[in-house]
């Protein structure tokens, strides 16, 4: 219980990457929310790499760690150009609403 | 030790707490917010285990630019018609519990895997690692390898930020009509005789110049 090891970061990455997960499937109505809830899995992820990194005494899981932040903030700029435009055109981002793809 | 353990607990609870938050709650702005609140514990976390550069990173990189963009975006949109409202639509359909139950199959999942990294503890030392070596800073040993072994996906992560610039840049670029622009293309390839005409006047006749 007291001596924090690997296992309970590892059960913090995985209750987190779930949240996320949770937030993707069961949000209705905002697509912003749903990339935050992209954002938390990557943090999971970062989570998971750095503790191993630490655990296993190797540097390299930070280094990836680095890149995966690096293509986090790309994903969430053009993510976020995308649902300006979409509002831009459509005037909504309300999940339910958005539907052109199904023609 | 002890006290190391307490702080853990409180960070990760806060953590959990705050991902709860950006899912559930109901204005998103405030799920903007808990989103920060996720990062900074997170990052705490991070320097508490040892990874002091991987969290100031985060905390510059995820607070300082990204939830400020999402803070951006989420002002730039109508966001007072855009309630964030799950589990509460009109017309409940069936995707909910299926998506609970997929996601307490993935949680149970990842819960398995990190019991089964404690089952079998000497996989532990079976890795042939590149080592931490405790005598310089966490930085140091990163900035070491990060510009010599990793130099090519070093570079390639900044064509990747590249990338994503001119795309937003692109994407978001609109064409607005009705107002003055400078043209450089017409501006450039301009010539002479395009501009200047001569014309020889005749005295006390004047000139009609409309073209």
């Amino acid at each position: 219980m007291f001596d924090i090891g690997l296992g309970h970061y590892l059960i913090l990455g995985a209750t987190i990457f779930t949240i996320g997960v949770v937030g993707i499937f069961l949000n209705r109505k905002n697509i912003i929310v749903i990339l935050m809830s992209i954002e938390l899995i990557l943090l999971a992820v970062n989570i998971n790499l750095v503790s191993f990194s630490i655990y296993l005494n190797d540097l390299s899981g930070q280094i990836f760690t680095l890149f995966i932040l690096t293509v986090a903030a790309a994903e969430a700029a053009i993510g976020l150009a995308i649902i300006v435009v979409y509002f831009r055109n459509s005037g909504t981002i309300k999940v339910q609403e958005i539907d052109k793809l199904k023609g | 030790m002890i006290v190391h353990s307490i702080f853990f607990y409180i960070f990760s609870i806060i953590a959990i707490f705050s991902a709860i938050m950006v899912t559930v709650s109901r204005n998103t702005v405030h799920s903007v917010f808990f989103l920060i609140l996720d990062f900074i514990s997170i990052s705490c976390l991070f320097i508490m285990i040892g990874a002091e550069f991987i969290g100031m990173i985060m905390l510059i990189v995820y607070v300082g630019a990204v939830a400020v963009l999402f803070l951006f975006v989420v002002m730039m949109l109508n966001v007072s018609q855009q309630k964030n409202e799950w589990l509460s639509g009109e017309k409940n359909s069936n995707h909910i519990p299926i998506g609970l139950l997929i996601s307490a199959l993935i949680f149970f999942e990842l819960i398995i895997v990190a019991g089964g990294w404690k089952y079998k503890p000497e996989l532990l030392g079976s890795f042939n690692s590149m080592g931490i070596d405790l005598t310089t800073t966490n930085t140091h040993q990163i900035g070491n390898v990060l510009y010599t072994d990793y130099i090519h996906l070093f570079q390639l992560s900044g064509m990747i930020l590249l990338v994503a610039m001119v795309g937003a840049i692109v994407l978001t670029f609109r064409k607005r009509e009705g107002i003055k622009r400078q043209g450089y293309f017409r501006q450039i390839s301009r010539e002479r005789k395009d501009g200047v005409e001569l014309i020889d006047v005749k005295s006390k006749k004047g000139v009609k110049i409309d073209v």
